[in-house]
């Protein structure tokens, strides 16, 4: 039908034109002078120190996040939550705020003439400027994927397996870890994915917090835009590619598990 | 396992971690959620609550960057909705080589960084375009930016339905005389348009903060393509951190306002269907 | 309308659901397309109505070649199994629907919809939802909204199949009579020969594809064309090489000419007529159905000898494989 192919040809025209040549462009960008130039900027002191950097943050940020997307998303979801509109408003604040504010947010808090910050500097500890800093954003603009992801199974569950398992016996904590986690794995690790992904890309948010101080605070998206800035073409799209092949990596591991936690239990 | 369950006491015990199910748990990640997200929150409404709120979020360069960013948003919701349907509609009804591989690189603006995304789209249409498009420092960039990082919102709102829709439907619309527009307008649009606003509400929400990938686009010049959240970060750098939390809370209370209707308008839907 | 498909075929991938089909269905008649599931009943059907184009072969209603055109275009109305109720419209705008695409007036759609309701006794629901209703409800809904557009053919597909029992049946007689009374030509698709008997002028038997027999309900029962017709519309049992009626068989209890030999198994009284299971020599299964007052006379216990023969005159078709053909006594074949 003629129809059909024009319908077809028109929405693959926008994604193409939006989103896969300009993805396949970046491969072309960073290697158009060829690999060693893009190995060198991968291996400069600041680049390697910004991918450990990303790490150790995501490394910190997520597992914290993980424990409480499950303590929280298993209460929220059983209600045993105390205050669970609150609870559903804060979470979804970073889902309303612009990384930007976040950052800003916390720059108000733990910066000088903060609530926190003239404490800390009272007591010679900094944040801002500093891998707390970077610990926190990251963790505040992942908080809401681990959680969300859990609620609705758990709901879906239903707490009939649970109170099967306590009336043979069963304690809480044996409950927990071999009948609900189980059944949540799926999404978990779903959430877990997500988190990750956005924990290392995270820039807005740690652009404010962290001072961007090279070879200190210096993550790898924030490696990306100083080098753009400074017209370094090759390092900017180097670093962009790596963060771009860890992303592909990301989005295959997305969609593998999205199916797999769709399908019934 | 059940052998060893049956085998334990009849009554749960009463072990350290088993309270994490019923006070400690909760209570524990209520305090965390308050103490990371809800004292910075505080913080930052308590900054920009100062005198100078009001000339902080009116002074000209505020007001345009708020503007820009309102309507930059508005325009990426509704292109995002007439796009997002047509993609969701030629994913699920048609059948072409590479479609599962299409279906999935939806997703990509959801795992890739923004300020890669920043750089992909400027390669490709900034000034070194191999195709000749610069749109690097317009408010076609901004738009172009919004677009990217939407994309998935209502493509994804959309897909489910459009899966559940009875075809039985459109062929009894076919039989009774209608085109294939008049059957997508008259029936199928009704039955999309609630996944689609939530889709259209998100991307919105969405739109209003997005910084890393408009900041290396636009060329953040201010009164043109300079948006709320880089006028923000600009504020930050020059040390007005009043001013800048001013503008701050105006672009948070903006975004909980839509998920606000978005969480009414989604609830209001599952009653009624009930 | 009247109908010719002269030589459609269809395939679905791998599967024949249509095989050189060439049948003509008559004007004015209420015509049941009849077999069992996965024959290609609803395929034709559908094909009729333009919803499938077939791979081979030609459409003419009314004359006029319409293969290549499309549903919209054919001027017929088609009911849906499971009744395709558009959801998010009233009972009013559901029926108004196709009067609606053609932009006829609000006064007179007004009008027509009104009588529509009336005839399939919905007045007083117009201004509910399908999920308002009840199946048998939304079914008349669709029967509605498929005449206001004054088709000149009406096809249903299953169109009670999702009913249940007691309902079928009041739908059932409703539909003969608003057949006698708008007098469209009607096709419809079901599996169940009981349905067809009772309701059809016409019968076109479809089985894996092709045509097994056309007729009239009589002619499709007492003059099956094959094996297979005379067990899909009623009772079987095997007798011999040959398929008999179960109340086509006579019982004797002395050794009687062309009788076979049988031991009695079981006999059950159902109401007016009782059955006899009995056994042949070589282990093979006979059914007889006798009355009540027969089986009495004769009585008959479990383990005496008697002597079976079909009743010279009465239906009776070779069988080619037995275990294929041989049915359950006393319920319609299996559809």
């Amino acid at each position: 039908m003629r129809s059909r192919l024009l319908l077809r040809v028109t929405a693959l025209g926008y994604l193409t034109a939006l989103l896969l040549v300009p993805v396949a462009m970046i491969g072309y960008r960073t290697f158009a002078h060829g690999i060693a130039p893009v190995w060198d900027a991968l291996t400069t002191p600041a680049a390697q120190h910004a991918l450990y950097l990303s790490v150790l943050v995501t490394a910190i940020a997520v597992p914290v996040n993980v424990v409480f997307g499950v303590v929280a998303g298993i209460a929220l979801a059983r209600r045993r939550m105390p205050a669970p509109r609150l609870v559903d408003l804060l979470i979804n604040l970073p889902f309303a705020m612009s990384p930007v504010v976040i950052g800003l947010a916390l720059f108000t808090l733990y910066g000088r003439g903060g609530w926190v910050g003239d404490w800390l500097a009272a007591h010679g500890l900094q944040v801002l400027f500093s891998i707390p800093g970077l610990v926190l954003a990251t963790a505040f603009v992942c908080l809401p994927f681990v959680v969300r992801e859990i609620v609705p199974v758990v709901e879906e569950i239903g707490a009939e397996q649970e109170q099967a398992a306590a009336t043979l016996g069963a304690n809480g904590w044996t409950t927990f870890w071999r009948i609900t986690l189980p059944a949540l794995r799926w999404a978990l690790a779903y959430g877990v994915v997500l988190s990750t992904a956005r924990a290392l890309g995270e820039f807005g948010a740690v652009s404010i917090v962290s001072g961007d101080i090279v070879g200190q605070t210096q993550t790898l998206p924030l490696l990306v835009d100083e080098r753009f800035r400074n017209f370094d073409a090759t390092g900017a799209y180097s670093a962009g590619f790596a963060l771009a092949v860890i992303s592909v990596l990301v989005l295959t591991a997305m969609t593998v598990l999205s199916r797999r936690k769709e399908r019934p239990q | 396992m059940t052998a060893e369950i049956a085998a334990a006491p009849r009554r749960p015990i009463a072990l350290p971690w088993a309270r994490l199910g019923a006070g400690l748990g909760p209570g524990a990640s209520l305090l965390y959620l308050c103490l990371l997200v809800g004292l910075p929150v505080a913080a930052l409404a308590d900054r920009a609550a100062t005198a100078r709120f009001w000339p902080a979020i009116t002074s000209p360069p505020a007001r345009s960057a708020l503007l820009l960013t309102l309507v930059m948003a508005a325009v990426t919701s509704i292109v995002d909705v007439a796009a997002g349907v047509l993609i969701a509609w030629v994913l699920v009804r048609d059948s072409f080589r590479g479609r599962s591989i299409v279906n999935a690189l939806i997703d990509l603006p959801f795992a890739l960084p923004t300020i890669v995304a920043g750089l992909v789209l400027l390669s490709l249409y900034g000034p070194n375009s191999p195709v000749g498009v610069d749109v690097a420092q317009t408010r076609a960039a901004v738009l172009l930016a919004l677009l990217f990082v939407t994309l998935p919102f209502v493509v994804r709102a959309v897909q489910p339905v459009l899966i559940g829709l009875d075809r039985d439907v459109e062929q009894a619309a076919e039989c009774l005389g209608a085109s294939g527009w008049q059957t997508f307008r008259m029936l199928i649009w009704p039955a999309l348009r609630p996944a689609a606003t939530v889709g259209a509400g998100l991307a919105f929400a969405r739109s209003l903060g997005e910084f890393g990938s408009i900041v290396l686009i636009s060329g953040n010049v201010p009164f043109h393509t300079q948006v709320a959240s880089v006028f923000i970060a600009g504020q930050v750098e020059s040390g007005d951190t009043s001013g800048a939390a001013a503008v701050g809370v105006v672009l948070l209370a903006a975004a909980l306002v839509v998920l606000l209707i978005l969480e009414v308008a989604t609830r209001r839907g599952r009653a009624r269907r009930a | 309308m009247s109908i010719d498909l002269h030589g459609i075929s269809k395939t679905f991938g791998d599967f024949h659901a249509l095989r050189d089909v060439t049948v003509g269905l008559e004007r004015g008649k209420l015509t049941a397309l009849l077999g069992p599931s996965g024959g290609g009943k609803s395929t034709l059907l559908r094909i009729v109505a333009g919803l499938e184009v077939p791979d081979a072969g030609r459409v003419y209603l009314d004359g006029a070649d319409m293969t290549d055109v499309p549903a919209r275009r054919r001027g017929i109305g088609f009911v849906f199994q499971h009744y395709a109720a558009f959801p998010h419209l009233t009972v009013r705008d559901n029926v108004g629907f196709g009067l609606k695409i053609r932009r006829v007036d609000n006064a007179t759609m007004k009008r027509r919809v009104d009588e529509l309701l009336g005839l399939v006794h919905l007045d007083g629901l117009a201004d509910r939802y399908p999920s308002e209703l009840s199946g048998g409800q939304r079914q008349r809904m669709a029967l509605a909204r498929a005449l206001a557009v004054q088709p000149t053919l009406l096809l249903l597909d299953e169109p009670f199949g999702a009913l249940d029992v007691k309902v079928r049946q009041e739908l059932r007689t409703w539909l003969r009579e608003l057949h006698e009374q708008v007098n469209a030509t009607t096709v419809f698709v079901t599996h169940d020969q009981e349905e067809a008997m009772e309701l059809a002028d016409q019968i076109v038997l479809i089985n894996d594809g092709r045509i097994e027999q056309v007729g009239t309900p009589d002619e499709l029962y007492d003059h099956p064309a094959n094996a297979f017709v005379m067990s899909f519309l009623g009772a079987t049992t095997q007798l011999g090489s040959r398929l008999v009626r179960p109340h086509d068989i006579e019982i004797f209890v002395d050794r009687t000419a062309d009788a076979v030999e049988a031991m009695v198994e079981r006999i059950r009284g159902l109401g007016f007529h009782s059955r006899v299971d009995a056994v042949l020599p070589d282990g093979a299964t006979v059914t007889v159905q006798v009355t009540r007052a027969h089986a009495q006379q004769l009585e008959l216990a479990a383990g005496d000898v008697v002597f079976l023969r079909a009743i010279p005159g009465t239906t009776m078709r070779a069988t080619v494989d037995a275990a294929a053909y041989a049915s359950q006594p006393m319920t319609h074949a299996s559809g």
